[in-house]
């Protein structure tokens, strides 16, 4: 077996070339195609989905001064999401025309807080956040008040923009 | 016998193993590990045992275990009670995790104190860490896999956490969850995390280091005043093996006796305590969840509620990396000299400083007492003892006291929650101007009562207040608030 030593001759070494060649072209093309996909297809929950409306319910099912729970399905919910699906929201009407939203969502950590109506109070169960009926922040560790959601009245609904987990950095 | 003989030769004269494998198995360790210090080395072996557990009752789960937000918790209810032996599958599985991350833990920890990282075993400690940032990665997505309240409001605390990352937060948020929240796409890439991802990296990861602890030689049990010298290392290794015993069978039996042991215990703790969880349904709208984290990850629980707000992000965040890069700055700083605790004091501190702030703020976690007792307001009733001698203003103002979900901060008597100071004996320490001040106020870490209470309700209030002191102790006279705030008060018209 000769190697490519300087006597080899030159058709050799040129059809050696033209293999090494081929087979760096190739390999990479061949990576490409299948890792482009692969790739895509990793990055692709990167894409952003909107928020969208949803009807939390009628107007007149939130009396005023007082602050509900609501059970909604997740307007972005999908398959085999099951409960997951679902997205609880805080509705406070604080007066006739006027209505805050807030997500369940803690803002320090995003635990569940809790709407304890007798103290006019949200409390949070991990590190003891409290906020305040209007959702201002009241004591603890959260860095800002409650996330709220945009919302609108139409046709005597009402109307709220949600989907997402709020974060510090992606509120409601 | 003939037989097996011969499918023996026919085997052998294919693998090869007895040029292979048996010499490796073999290989010469130091004679001293015939002694009762070769005890010290059965911990990595143990380590790996677990490991083993954890992959066949792993296999055995991923048979039943349904990766869908829909359909997991069922899966997981159905394995505790249907499945034969389900439950002991998953209980195993369970403790045998919590083995593996102590016992991985307490091997480092040897490994550390008896200086076997140093030269020429570095790699050998940082492929080590390696496999413990891995154990650890498994051990918070197994945590998510048992699909329930904890495990789905625990993914919450962590993408909030992840959320922080200064520019690139919500695109990791996006990353982890697999879409804008948390539903079955997140639950599915836990799943190829914690069963094919993370895995074949610890398994790649542990190759390489078995494959060292193997090339590298076994360290010998070290001696006070023999530091480690990178010019006579190499030959007084070799020296010490002329006179080593042979790992297999030698080292091997005290390794087998222990791991015997180690799977005994999981297997026995299993068997009486059970599976953990599955909780609570895993639905957002239940909000009523009080999610914790499993043990590992108490002492980072206790950290998020401890620290103070200004350093939050950068100790949530940061502190991990830091305490990673530390392990990984380790064979580097202390590569080569003194190899036995006895002459290291500072390594000796280093551990206890580690495992006693791990304990503290572990116990922190677990007891957590900067929670509001959420149910404390109706569930824990102001003591009989108290309440006999109260007068009807007084008895007014504990059931504001109880209304107002006072009592989810404050603790009477012990019972109730503990975020705010036991409010007993608060009569004898704190006046009643003090107290309305407090109240209407806030202040420290009480929210301000003024929007949530009205007078009347503040007066019958701070009257119960003050009644809370000890027999014949009169009320306090003199506030307990801080000077300077009185002074701020007082200036204010």
């Amino acid at each position: 077996m000769t190697h490519s030593t300087s006597n080899s001759n030159p058709p050799d070494e040129e059809r050696r070339g033209l293999l090494k060649w081929s087979a760096i072209l190739l390999g990479s093309l061949a990576t490409a195609a299948a890792g482009i996909p692969i790739v895509g297809f990793l990055l692709g929950p990167l894409r952003k989905r909107d928020d969208q409306w949803t009807t939390a319910g009628k107007v007149e099912d939130f009396p005023v001064g007082q602050t509900r729970l609501v059970d909604l399905q997740n307007p972005l919910h999908g398959l085999g999401d099951g409960d997951a699906g679902k997205i609880a929201i805080y509705v406070r009407r604080a007066d006739e025309a006027t209505f805050q939203i807030f997500a369940v969502n803690c803002t320090h950590l995003g635990c569940p807080v809790n709407w304890l109506a007798d103290a006019g109070l949200f409390m949070c169960p991990c590190h003891g956040g409290v906020f305040y009926e209007d959702g201002s922040h009241a004591s603890g560790p959260p860095p800002r008040g409650l996330y709220q959601y945009e919302h609108r009245l139409e046709k005597g609904d009402l109307l709220v923009k949600l989907g997402h987990l709020p974060t510090l950095q992606q509120p409601g | 016998m003939n037989t097996i003989k011969q499918i023996w030769d026919w085997l052998e004269h294919r693998l090869e193993l007895r040029d292979s494998l048996w010499p490796v198995m073999r290989h010469p360790v130091p004679a001293a590990l015939a002694k009762p210090v070769g005890w010290w080395y059965v911990f990595g072996s143990m380590t790996l045992t677990f490991l083993m557990l954890q992959i066949v009752t792993g296999i055995c789960l991923a048979m039943v275990y349904q990766p869908t937000a829909e359909d997991a918790y069922a899966s997981l209810e159905y394995l505790n009670y249907e499945a034969p032996f389900g439950w002991l599958m998953r209980a195993i599985h369970y403790w045998s995790a919590t083995g593996m991350v102590v016992m991985l833990f307490v091997h480092m920890s040897q490994v550390f104190l008896m200086g076997a990282f140093k030269y020429p075993r570095e790699l050998t400690w940082l492929v080590g860490v390696g496999l413990l940032a891995m154990t650890l990665g498994l051990a918070f997505t197994g945590q998510v896999l048992r699909y329930d309240g904890d495990s789905y409001w625990g993914v919450s605390v962590a993408v909030a956490a992840a959320g922080r990352v200064p520019w690139l937060g919500p695109s990791i948020v996006h990353f982890i969850l697999g879409g804008e929240y948390i539903g079955s796409e997140t639950l599915s890439r836990f799943f190829t995390l914690h069963v094919f991802i993370l895995p074949g990296l610890l398994f790649s990861l542990l190759a390489v280091h078995l494959y060292l602890v193997v090339k590298r030689g076994i360290s010998e049990p070290p001696t006070p005043g023999e530091p480690v010298d990178k010019a006579t290392y190499h030959e007084q290794y070799e020296q010490l093996l002329e006179k080593g015993i042979p790992f297999f069978p030698h080292a091997l039996y005290r390794d087998g006796v222990a791991c015997a042991m180690a799977v005994l215990i999981v297997v026995g703790l299993a068997v009486v305590f059970g599976p953990k969880g599955p909780g609570e349904i895993p639905d957002p709208t239940l909000i009523h969840a009080e999610p914790r984290p499993d043990w590992y990850f108490l002492p980072i629980f206790a950290l998020a509620a401890l620290s103070p707000p200004s350093m939050e992000t950068f100790l949530m965040l940061g502190l991990p990396v830091i305490g990673l890069g530390a392990l990984l700055a380790v064979p580097f700083v202390a590569g080569t000299g003194e190899r036995s605790a006895r002459r290291r004091p500072v390594a000796v501190l280093t551990v206890l400083v580690s495992f006693v702030t791990l304990m503290i703020l572990g116990w922190y976690g677990a007891t957590s007492p900067w929670s509001p007792d959420m149910q404390a307001w109706s569930d824990a009733p102001v003591p009989e003892n108290i309440v006999q001698k109260l007068t009807p203003l007084e008895l007014q103002g504990a059931i504001v006291f109880q209304n107002k979900c006072c009592r989810n901060c404050h603790a009477l008597e012990g019972s109730g929650g503990h975020r705010g100071p036991d409010l007993t004996d608060v009569g004898s320490r704190m006046n009643p101007d003090a107290m309305v001040r407090q109240v209407v106020q806030g202040g420290g870490n009480m929210p301000a009562y003024a929007q949530q209470m009205n007078s009347a309700e503040v007066e019958a209030l701070v009257s119960f207040l003050v009644k809370l002191r000890p027999e014949g102790m009169p009320p306090a006279a003199v506030p307990s608030a801080p000077a300077e705030t009185l002074a701020a008060v007082k200036a204010t018209p």
